[in-house]
């Protein structure tokens, strides 16, 4: 069933139901304003909650305390009088607060005073040798699987890269009598001296514990392999085997399923495509937006909260969403927002809730090789552009992602360079000896994502439409 | 300390791009100044038609110049900007339309101009069989095709370079001047002087001839186009409608760019364009309806480059009425990057030699200007 925003115009527009999302939208629609969450998933959570209402996860053990906070935030959301969508993709923002949403096929336009972006992360690139064979693909997809369906693998699977989401998943995967057969621990090991001198603040961090926990209950049943230093995937239109050194000393496995993840990176695409300012972040190695502290960017009226504003994690994505939802009341009605917990009280939430990150940060900098890639390893997967391809155009005169689409279709097809982005923006600033910040991203444009020509053909006609412009 | 060249090439399009790149070719010198990169807009952001078709009679020559070069640009660029020429085609959709083609067809070979030809409903299911079964007939210009704008812009840009252009991208020219019977222009902290100055700054450029004292009804517009996914190829030729704004080209990957003129807002000091959803829209139904096929294909990206429009919908195209050595480039009116390798070639003909054999004399700056001034 198709169900169309019930006003053209909102108060405020949240966009992405995670942790953030969730807690934007129920704080604003408390406060009295007209709210519209919109979400792309079948149900709220995000990813971090993802099918939190509906998972077949019954037993609480096996996804972990920290997934069910998540219901407290669907339930106060739940209790407002915001309006909820879900499958409903926001394909295009500008900077006039204009929103067209695709929900079941139909596209609608909306406008709004205030939006708040809640768009989240995605999963960092992971360009190996033989990363685009059936049977490679990332955590987050596997636990999509998992936390929607309760899919585990049980063929030979090998989980390679670093992160606490990477053990995360390899705990609930055990949890639920999955089969992981080896993890190939990425970390370098220059990064536990980095990390370090920002050890204080995390030992003394919610992480530090749950974290130690999780990796002993893994390391108990899988043999994990640390420090290493080369990965490729290998097989004949499918993946058979992984090749991996270690210690300077290479091996092969038989693998059936192969799991990535380095990290995951804010999603800018809508952010970017709206006009808003990004940074490089040279310690979370991504692209962030510039915020001032209530999470408002260089757009008027555009707000970012949660991991797309940099990431901090669900605990700092929920304070982050109350502090965007209590600028955008102070705006539209200061005496509403007398009623809301007090800014400064927020703030203080935030700043404990970030503890401990910037030690995860640095400990866990997924190395050079693994985000710029060489030879004939793909880069752009949907046209196939290696890396090799890439500095050839560097060579005769390509100086930046945008340019490189006049010599790679680098970036042009369906992903919008979610898979790719990052990595040319590295390989290009290494190559040409340039900052990521000097070399720059894509200019992304909408639609953010695709959508059939069929449906913004049968989207409201325009005044212009009406009158039939005859062609002078 | 300013360093002295043989001219002063303002914007990095195809236009300036083409002219620096032919004055080197004739011995000179040039320097090539951008403030983005070479391409950044409309040059590089257009839907890369190659076409002498239903264009204004006045730059029909210049027209006709630009298809010999692009038809060898290998040649010049060593590099084919992916221009192929498997024609463009003008389609009517009812018999009014059909008799407004046969009118323009018969005025041109009146004027000797022999590349528009008009077909029948045959023909033109021969050229275009996924066209709607209504549609009478239409125009074929069978020179014609398209390019890569970006790749395009890019090759003239290297290949300016290679032959001994100055090239500087990222900033802008400014305080332009004349004294000395030089032209002299800030680039950052450098200076350059030369006793030649061309203006091809695009939707900047019309700000340029203001300030020199000349001003032109030039405003800044923003056309807007959207490219789908791929499809199976059913369509060779660039199709354009005779009654609605829509034009329509399959490119050998399968994907298909959808144009036609419908506008967004240009946010010039931004660079910044945003767009008209609701008149895309309209493009999408036009395209419903005529090609079927394409229903099913998903919409990936729409964009728009900012550039410059005159008045007459003319470019603004050779010396400067007032000042020796100043030469305007611009105003292309959403139809300048097939000009682009001809005018360099001619720009570069008028400061050199003083002439041209190509006929441009309609394009000049002095047709805004009343004969009394």
């Amino acid at each position: 069933m198709t169900v169309a925003p019930e006003r053209e115009e909102y108060d405020v527009v949240v966009i992405g139901a995670g942790p953030a999302g969730l807690a934007a939208a129920a704080t604003s629609s408390e406060a009295g304003l007209s709210t519209l969450l919109l979400d792309e998933n079948v149900g709220p959570g995000g990813q971090v909650f993802r099918a939190i209402d509906s998972t077949p996860v019954t037993e609480r053990n096996q996804l972990g305390a920290d997934y069910w906070v998540g219901a407290e935030l669907v339930q106060a959301l739940r209790a407002s009088d915001a309006e909820v969508i879900h499958r409903a993709t926001v394909w295009s923002l500008d900077r006039n607060l204009d929103i067209a949403v695709s929900i079941g096929g139909a596209s609608a336009f909306v406008k709004a005073k205030r939006v708040i972006l809640a768009t989240g992360a995605l999963e960092r690139p992971f360009p190996i040798p033989g990363w685009t064979l059936p049977g490679v693909m990332t955590a987050g997809a596997a636990q999509t699987m998992l936390k929607s369906s309760a899919l585990v693998p049980d063929g030979p699977t090998v989980i390679a890269g670093q992160g606490p989401l990477l053990w995360l998943l390899a705990a609930q995967i055990l949890r639920l009598g999955g089969r992981i057969d080896r993890i190939l621990d990425t970390t370098e090991r220059g990064n536990y001296f980095a990390a370090l001198p920002h050890a204080f603040a995390f030992l003394t961090s919610p992480y530090f514990t749950k974290g130690l926990s999780m990796m002993r209950e893994v390391k108990a049943k899988v043999q994990v392999v640390s420090g290493v230093t080369e990965l490729s995937a290998s097989g004949d239109g499918q993946l058979a085997s992984m090749s991996y050194v270690a210690g300077g000393k290479r091996e092969i496995i038989p693998a059936d399923l192969l799991l990535l993840h380095q990290g995951v990176v804010p999603n800018v695409n809508l952010a970017m495509a709206a006009g808003i300012e990004h940074r490089w972040d040279d310690l979370q190695l991504c692209w962030s937006p510039v915020l001032d502290a209530s999470g408002h960017s260089s757009v008027a009226g555009i707000a970012i909260a949660g991991d797309g504003a940099g990431i901090g994690g669900a605990n700092a994505a929920v304070v982050r969403g109350r502090i965007a939802a209590r600028a955008a009341v102070e705006a539209l009605a200061p005496a509403a927002a007398a009623k809301l917990p007090a800014m400064a009280s927020l703030r203080a939430d935030l700043a404990k809730a970030e503890r401990g990150r910037v030690f995860l940060d640095t400990l866990f900098r997924p190395a050079p090789q693994f985000r710029i890639p060489a030879g004939d390893t793909i880069v752009c997967r949907c046209e196939e552009v290696t890396a090799k391809d890439i500095l050839d155009a560097v060579a005769i005169g390509a100086t930046g992602p945008n340019q490189l689409k006049a010599y790679r279709r680098t970036g042009m097809g369906p992903c919008q360079g979610r898979l790719c982005g990052l990595t040319v923006t590295e390989l290009m600033a290494q190559a040409r000896g340039k900052s990521p910040q000097e070399i720059g991203y894509y200019r992304l444009r909408a639609p953010v994502k695709p959508i059939t020509l069929a449906e913004l053909a049968a989207v409201p006609k325009s005044e212009d439409d009406i009158k039939a412009v005859v062609r002078g | 300390m300013t360093k002295n060249v043989d001219a002063i090439v303002v914007g990095g399009g195809i236009h300036g791009c083409s002219t620096a790149l032919h004055l080197c070719l004739a011995g000179l010198k040039p320097v090539l100044i951008e403030k983005d990169y070479a391409g950044r807009h409309a040059s590089g952001v257009n839907a890369g038609g190659v076409r002498q078709l239903a264009r204004h009679i006045p730059e029909i020559p210049l027209s006709i110049r630009s298809m010999e070069i692009w038809e060898k640009i290998s040649d010049l660029l060593d590099d084919d900007c992916s221009f192929e020429s498997y024609g463009q085609v003008l389609v009517a959709e009812n018999e009014e339309e059909l008799a407004i083609c046969r009118a323009r067809v018969t005025e041109l070979n009146a004027l000797g101009f022999t590349h528009e030809e008009l077909i029948d409903t045959a023909e033109l299911r021969r050229l275009v069989p996924a066209v709607a079964e209504t549609c009478p007939g239409g125009v074929v210009s069978r020179r014609d095709g398209a390019a890569n704008p970006a790749q395009a812009t890019t090759a003239f840009r290297r290949k300016a370079e290679q032959l001994g252009a100055t090239v500087r991208e990222g900033v802008a020219a400014t305080n332009i001047r004349h004294t000395d019977s030089l032209w002299h222009v800030d680039v950052g902290a450098e200076s350059f002087a030369a006793p030649v100055l061309v203006n091809a700054a695009g939707a900047w450029a019309g700000t340029i001839a203001a300030t020199l004292g000349e001003p032109v009804p030039v405003e800044t517009v923003a056309p807007m186009l959207m490219i789908t996914s791929r499809v199976p190829h059913f369509i060779g030729p660039v199709v354009i409608l005779r009654g609605r704004k829509l034009s329509f080209k399959q490119f050998e990957n399968g994907t298909v760019l959808i144009g036609g003129g419908h506008l967004a807002t240009p946010y010039q000091d931004r660079n910044e364009t945003v767009l008209d959803w609701k008149s895309l829209a309209t493009s999408a139904r036009t395209v419903f309806e005529l090609f079927p096929v394409m229903r099913d294909a998903t919409i990936m990206r729409a964009w728009a480059g900012i550039e410059a429009k005159t008045k007459d919908d003319l470019p603004v195209f050779g010396p400067s009425s007032r000042h020796k050595g100043l030469y305007h480039q611009f105003g292309f009116s959403l139809h300048g990057f097939q000009l682009g390798p001809g005018a360099g070639a001619v720009m570069a003909e008028l400061i050199v030699n003083g002439g041209t054999q190509t006929r441009v004399g309609d394009l000049g700056i002095e047709r805004f200007y009343s004969p009394t001034l």
